[in-house]
């Protein structure tokens, strides 16, 4: 078993990696003498700060994001194939970067932070009312077929617009694969607060997705309010997820898969998963970023591909290997 | 008191044949406005009266050319072919959300539609290949993605959760490679790739209604054989064993059968939006609990795709839209009117 300090361990190894490697291999003594006796007319040091450090926070914690959103999501709706992407979540965020593209010839990345993160909880927002119309409340499978068919609606936009303006379509073409690259230090401290928040948010939660874990009438019968938890639960998850997708753009992967990898490792309780998912994410995140870097010189291969082609093997060897328990 | 309890049974199975006589009725009359219009409505006026006459020329002489050509050179192939793929998403999705016992699992989520996609998209942009190939293409590629997840998820038999993980790693992996596709093509192709994705009927010619009935012929009679064991499967492998059902066989047929409907349909017009997805759901809350609703599925997803077809030609003046954006919207509002009116939800798991 790896446990939380191994976890622990290989990511700060991979942030590491993440500090010495890029188009110019930087060596350890290097980065070390940037952080403590910084010169700033020296150009390694220059992009240890302005270049590789954000771009290695940013990881960091949209990592961190995605994989307590999807962990949280899938236990408040119970259904595996839950994450941000489903519940609508990155297509609000993608709705709103498209047509502030489209409409007001944005073109700046710290503004598609925030068109992103308004867009991900108005998504989340029309989603979750939908779903808690009707007498017996936001059931996890209206839940999801709420968050599937407005996923529906706003991709309809998002393409009626993508295929009427050629421009939005090249500039969002980059955006919508999800990336770290570019990433300053003002997106790392815009979107940590809100990280920071969402995942207490969701660690407070862990207890009450345990109990729901359980079915719904166990959960009520052992005193649980089904629905705050629910709504607690869901409030974590789009605020992780909003500031991961606008920090990064859509990245699907991580938040689908991670939690079922964290599960398979320690079992079904969620004070479990919450954290092992919180640490394993960054790492595939950061450790596909490092590869996505040097796979293809001189160019790079954008996060979100590389996380996928990274992980999917992986996850599909995991699945096959291991009796999963189902949720 | 048996007699009693036998009677009630009698009556609920009554109701709800009645219920699912109405619901199958209602569809087929709104499938039938539906075709009404479709027939009648276009940029060129015809009267209703020169349009039954064109429909019937070709046993009775042609009156008019130029209508009989639009009539059943372009009005009816588009038409049939909207209905036939309509059918063939909506009893693919249904399919694989029974079989699979997850709402969510239609095949425009579980990696069947990527791999269709990401082969056509590979077509499009590496090998400047379009029309026919592409759909070829788009064929071969969602069948070898089903039969890789198929035999990925296979270890002494395949369990419903094992093909659903399995399917959305595969998807997540086939929409990286069609964004790095995207990434690392001109605009233009781009372009192409991207009208091809979101789906269409534009194009629509008497030949691809053709192949595609030809194929729903083949392959009812094997949903015929098999639709009644889903019913075991629904309710889980071992309760389905111990009702008698044939677990492997049953499941492997009907993810044949799922596999080559969401396949021809995909390759006829593109992996249109939703219409596999939220066929099922539909039908399974018009129907209330009144069977499993496997054809009332095909013929929502035909209405959907039809009626979606004619809003995107005429919603606005100016430009036609390509059916599968309006899919999308029409059939997903469709749906979240369904969960918002029916206070109480339905069997829809």
């Amino acid at each position: 078993m790896l446990g939380l300090p191994g976890l622990a361990m290989a990511l700060l190894a991979v942030a590491i990696l993440s500090l010495t490697t890029g188009a110019r291999a930087i060596p350890y003594d290097m980065v070390w003498s940037a952080f403590f006796s910084f010169d700033p007319a020296a150009t390694e040091h220059r992009i240890i700060w302005d270049l590789r450090l954000p771009r290695t926070l940013v990881g960091l914690l949209v990592g961190a994001a995605l994989g307590l959103a999807g962990a949280v999501l899938q236990g408040a709706t119970r259904n595996p194939l839950a994450d941000p992407s489903i519940l609508g979540i990155n297509s609000g965020a993608a709705l709103f970067v498209v047509v502030g593209v489209a409409v007001f010839g944005i073109t700046q990345l710290t503004t598609y932070v925030w068109l992103a993160f308004i867009g991900a909880g108005a998504a989340m927002l029309v989603v979750y009312s939908i779903a808690a119309l009707g007498r017996e409340g936001a059931t996890p499978i209206k839940l999801a077929l709420a968050g599937a068919a407005m996923t529906a609606v706003m991709q309809a936009i998002i393409n009626a617009i993508l295929l009427t303006s050629p421009r939005t379509l090249d500039e969002v073409r980059f955006w919508q694969v999800g990336s770290l690259a570019g990433r300053s230090m003002d997106i790392a401290l815009q979107v940590s607060p809100f990280i920071l928040a969402g995942a207490a948010l969701a660690f407070l939660t862990a207890r009450l997705l345990d109990g729901l874990s359980m079915g719904e009438d166990v959960a009520r019968s052992l005193g649980q309010r089904i629905g705050l938890t629910r709504g607690l639960a869901g409030l974590a998850a789009v605020i992780l997820a909003g500031a991961a997708v606008s920090a990064a753009g859509p990245i699907a992967f991580v938040g689908l898969t991670v939690p079922h990898v964290a599960r398979a490792i320690t079992g079904p309780s969620y004070r479990w998963i919450l954290p092992y998912s919180m640490l394993m994410a960054p790492i595939l995140l950061l450790g596909a970023d490092v590869v996505g870097r040097v796979i293809s010189p001189p160019g790079e291969v954008q996060v979100g591909i590389v996380t996928a082609f990274l992980g999917a093997p992986f996850f599909i060897a995991l699945v096959r290997r291991r009796k999963l328990a189902a949720l | 008191m048996t007699i009693l309890s036998l009677e009630t049974i009698a009556i609920v199975r009554r109701q709800r044949l009645s219920h699912a006589r109405r619901v199958t009725f209602g569809l087929l009359s709104a499938l039938l406005l539906a075709c009404t219009a479709a027939m009648l409505l276009g940029d060129f006026p015809v009267p209703a009266l020169d349009v039954v006459q064109s429909l019937f020329s070709p046993l009775t002489g042609s009156a008019n050319r130029s209508v009989d050509f639009i009539v059943l050179q372009v009005r009816l192939p588009r038409l049939c072919l909207a209905l036939l793929s309509g059918a063939a998403f909506g009893l693919s999705g249904i399919i694989f959300q029974t079989l699979l016992r997850n709402p969510l699992a239609s095949p425009d989520i579980i990696g069947i539609a990527h791999g269709a996609s990401a082969a056509a998209v590979f077509c499009i942009i590496i090998l400047g290949w379009s029309g026919l190939s592409v759909s070829l293409g788009a064929f071969a590629g969602a069948m070898l993605t089903a039969l890789a997840i198929y035999l990925l998820a296979w270890r002494n038999g395949v369990t419903a959760y094992r093909v659903v993980l399995i399917g959305i790693a595969t998807a997540a992996m086939l929409s990286a490679v069609i964004s790095y596709l995207f990434t690392r093509a001109r605009l233009f192709e781009v372009q192409q790739a991207m009208a091809w994705l979101v789906g269409s009927l534009n194009a629509a010619r008497p030949e691809d209604s053709i192949v595609l009935a030809t194929m729903l012929v083949l392959v009812l009679p094997l949903l015929l054989a098999l639709v009644r064991g889903l019913d075991g499967l629904e309710l889980g492998d071992d309760t389905a064993y111990a009702l008698g059902t044939r677990v492997e066989i049953t499941r492997l047929g009907l993810m044949l059968v799922g596999v080559a409907l969401a396949a021809f349909a995909t390759a006829a017009v593109g992996p249109v939006g939703f219409v596999a997805f939220v066929s099922g759901p539909i039908a399974r809350r018009l129907m209330g609990g009144a069977g499993r609703g496997v054809p009332q599925a095909a013929l929502v997803g035909a209405l959907v795709m039809l009626a979606s077809d004619l809003a995107a030609q005429h919603a606005l003046a100016s430009v036609q839209l390509p059916t599968g954006v309006v899919t999308g919207g029409f059939g997903a509002a469709f749906l979240i009117w369904l969960l918002i009116a029916s206070g109480r939800s339905g069997r829809v798991n």
